[in-house]
């Protein structure tokens, strides 16, 4: 047969990541993703409403757990991830470069990028407490002590141009300080999003502390900014100005802690980051207790 | 049997009280432009004690455009070190001033002066003299080696404790360079007018401080203004919601302190004569007007009958009264409004089924008061163990494991605050670590500290005041 070739490839289908598991859109829905020049590249699952909520169940139900687990465990865990991302960088590398429209060697750079993202934001895990907390010199006889924890579920509206190293850049510092989250992939490069929540998986990251909805902002951010038991958004992704507004008026029906998209459009991920999205969310406790004999 | 006192009031005569007041801006007190006055009264006896202006869209307008002046001109070019010896000199003056600000607060607010004399007044100029000292050390603070200020803060404080309040809100903000417009609650204007005159008698450079009174209007004008950088509000939950949304797509930075329903949690470990004193000073200090107040108690069940009559034997002794009588341990209600407010969750509170109870003792003819109340057989679904009182009324519900107390105590929007009362170390921490509350108290309730970091998780607001981290509120970290 002309135009066939010798072995038809295998092509993967792209799913959600809820609690661990692959389902796709409850709805049934599906969306095409296109590359760089419009070519067809796959159809990713078009998340519903019910998807939405069921992730924010998934990432409540973990939350206990992975909070409470050592920070210690928690920087492991996400190193694990960066190991992970390593062995399969060639994967990535091709998956940045046509949702992103890259050269090998470009998309190769920020792959690379994206790795050493992970394990800076690792090694934060058991240091984040001695930097930003301490002890209260308070005048009187109390031991007063601050210290950070995490915000509880958290949804993120991820870059919709940079697909996995300002994913991971806006992702790893969330979870690595104990939250657990919803993330919503970029709209027009879900790709790579789909790909990590396969290395988280298979990786040691509890199921639910990762959740992964691929679909339409307009559609599914509304859902979670609105969702009681979502505690804070990160609207870096959401490039509509009257959207932004919206999700933000529907987040302070409980008082989510909001993070506006940046005004100057997506930065430049490959800069070194501070510690503001370490520490956007994450509460600050103070303990109070006599001292006497 | 209780002892008897004599009356031991403390003087007004140190108060010189003008008849009417203008607003503060631009470093002097002015006239309104169109806005109305209103009157505020000691909610002690009724009297009025002065006529306030009530601060008009044009009025906000001005207010913010001088704080915006003094901005780029003057407050923010100039060091760290000199804007450092402005808050002290602050700080100085609010204590040389203590005496007439105590009696001040207490009239117009109906706090003991106990309480304005003992904590208000010398907590609000520690918080001068703590954020002082960082004026001209903000890049150590861990916001980066060069954080900015923000611009001009708009802040919005409440009835409960004004001077305290102001204080939480002025000092971070001018020590990291901003300047503020700041508007009292409607009822308690005049220490913050008296705060006014002592920027004046400081020197602080006009428009640094800008003081507004007015009601709700007054504030939503200026929280609303374009051109206020920075949203620094403390009052109800509603409010806070209020402004988030009225912000929302704007650039604004914002923080919240705002309701709460504490849980103070009492093991039958606990020392319980210490439990005692923390469970009235948790919810009667201030007549139950703190949003972190200890308002919801959880008695393990084993202690349940003890505690009760010790506390109840404690709740006869409290003597409600005179404000300025420095004997008085629970003073007036803020307002009518506030009493109306407290009288009819405390009905509520009867018609869902649980027992009221309360000391008897003589409320004074005028004024508005309400006596130390406790219910007993609460439920967690009834209404007085779910929304904020803000008054002298506890409701005591029980557990029987630690894990149930946790649960309990969490079962809310709210997280401003906890109490746990053991014996246990190791029972505090694993306590402490599970309430999702801003601040736990551990065998004490309700301290403050201007190096202590205070505000809540959840619907009780985002941002801290107080300590290093309450810089966070007024910088931008330059490390982004």
């Amino acid at each position: 047969m002309a135009g066939a070739p010798a072995r038809v490839d295998v092509r993967k289908t792209y799913k959600l990541f809820i609690g661990g598991a692959f389902p796709r859109s409850e709805s049934g829905r599906s969306y095409p993703v296109t590359d760089a020049e419009d070519g067809f590249l796959a159809n990713a699952a078009l998340a519903s409403r019910k998807d939405a909520r069921d992730a924010v169940v998934s990432a409540r139900k973990a939350f206990g757990g992975w909070s409470g687990a050592t920070a210690y465990n928690r920087g492991q865990v996400v190193y694990r991830v960066a190991e992970l991302l390593e062995g399969r960088r060639g994967q990535f590398v091709d998956e940045v470069a046509r949702s992103e429209g890259l050269s090998a060697a470009a998309a190769e750079a920020l792959v690379e990028v994206a790795v050493d993202r992970l394990v800076w934001y690792a090694g934060w895990a058991d240091k984040v407490a001695q930097v930003v907390g301490g002890t209260n010199p308070v005048a009187g006889p109390y031991f007063d002590f601050s210290l950070p924890e995490p915000t509880g579920v958290v949804a993120i509206v991820a870059p919709q141009r940079s697909s996995l190293l300002g994913l991971l850049s806006v992702l790893a510092p969330v979870i690595v300080t104990g939250n657990t989250c919803v993330l919503l992939a970029s709209e027009p490069r879900p790709l790579p999003a789909v790909t990590l929540s396969e290395v988280l998986a298979t990786s040691d990251v509890p199921a639910g502390v990762v959740n992964v909805l691929t679909g339409r902002v307009q559609e599914v951010a509304g859902w979670l900014a609105s969702h009681m038991d979502v505690n804070a958004i990160d609207l870096t992704g959401v490039t509509d100005a009257d959207l932004a507004r919206d999700l933000e008026v529907a987040a302070a029906d409980n008082l989510k802690r909001v993070r506006r998209a940046p005004l100057d459009g997506e930065p430049d991920w490959t800069d070194a980051p501070g510690l503001d999205r370490l520490t956007w969310a994450l509460e600050t406790k103070t303990v109070w207790h006599p001292i006497g004999v | 049997m209780p002892f008897d006192y004599a009356p031991a009031p403390e003087s007004r005569a140190i108060v010189d009280l003008d008849s009417s007041y203008g607003l503060f801006i631009g470093g002097e007190f002015v006239e309104s432009e169109g806005g109305r006055t209103f009157k505020s009264v000691s909610p002690a006896t009724e009297e009025v004690l002065a006529e306030v202006t009530e601060a008009s869209a044009d009025d906000v307008d001005r207010a913010v455009k001088a704080a915006r002046r003094a901005f780029t001109e003057t407050w923010a070019p100039m060091p760290g070190a000199e804007r450092a010896k402005y808050l002290f000199r602050i700080a100085r003056m609010v204590q040389e001033r203590s005496r007439e600000l105590a009696v001040l607060e207490s009239l117009d607010n109906g706090k003991p002066i106990r309480e304005s004399r003992d904590v208000d007044v010398p907590q609000a100029a520690a918080n001068f003299f703590y954020y002082a000292g960082w004026a001209d050390k903000l890049g150590h603070a861990g916001y980066g080696n060069d954080p900015q200020p923000l611009g001009v803060a708009g802040q919005v404080i409440p009835w409960n404790f004004p001077l305290l309040m102001l204080a939480w809100k002025i000092a971070p903000a001018l020590a990291g360079g901003n300047t503020v417009v700041l508007k009292p609650a409607e009822t308690t204007s005049l220490t913050a007018l008296a705060f006014a005159d002592i920027c004046r008698q400081a020197e602080l450079p006009a428009g640094v401080v800008n003081i507004l009174t007015g009601a709700g209007e007054t504030g939503r004008a200026l929280v609303e203004h374009p051109d206020v950088d920075k949203v620094a509000f403390t009052g109800s939950t509603e409010v806070g919601k209020a402004i988030a949304r009225g912000i929302a797509g704007s650039r604004k930075s914002v923080t919240l302190e705002l309701g709460g329903k504490a849980a103070n949690v009492v093991f039958d470990d606990a020392p319980l004569d210490q439990a005692v004193e923390g469970i009235v000073n948790g919810i009667f200090f201030n007549q139950g007007h703190v949003c972190c107040a200890g308002s919801r108690l959880l008695v393990q069940e084993s202690v349940y009958d003890e505690v009760l009559s010790r506390l109840k034997r404690r709740m006869a002794t409290l003597r409600v009264g005179d404000p300025l009588d420095k004997n008085t341990d629970v003073g007036a209600i803020n307002s009518a409004e506030q009493l109306a407010k407290i009288r009819e969750l405390s009905a509520v509170g009867e018609s869902e089924g649980a027992q009221r109870w309360a000391p008897s003792c003589q409320l004074p003819e005028r004024g508005y008061w309400f006596p130390p109340t406790v219910f007993t057989g609460v439920s967690q679904a009834h209404r007085i163990a779910r929304e904020e009182i803000f008054g002298p009324v506890l409701s005591v519900l029980t557990f029987r494991t630690p894990a149930e107390a946790v649960e309990k105590a969490n079962n809310t929007p709210y997280g401003l605050s906890a109490g746990v009362w053991t014996e246990k170390g190791s029972r505090i921490l694993w306590m402490a670590d599970r309430l999702r509350a801003g601040v736990v108290w551990a065998n004490t309730f309700n301290r403050f500290d201007p190096a202590s970091p205070f505000g809540g998780y959840k619907e009780s607001g985002y941002g801290r005041e107080g300590g290093r981290h309450g810089l966070a509120a007024y910088l931008r970290r330059s490390d982004r």
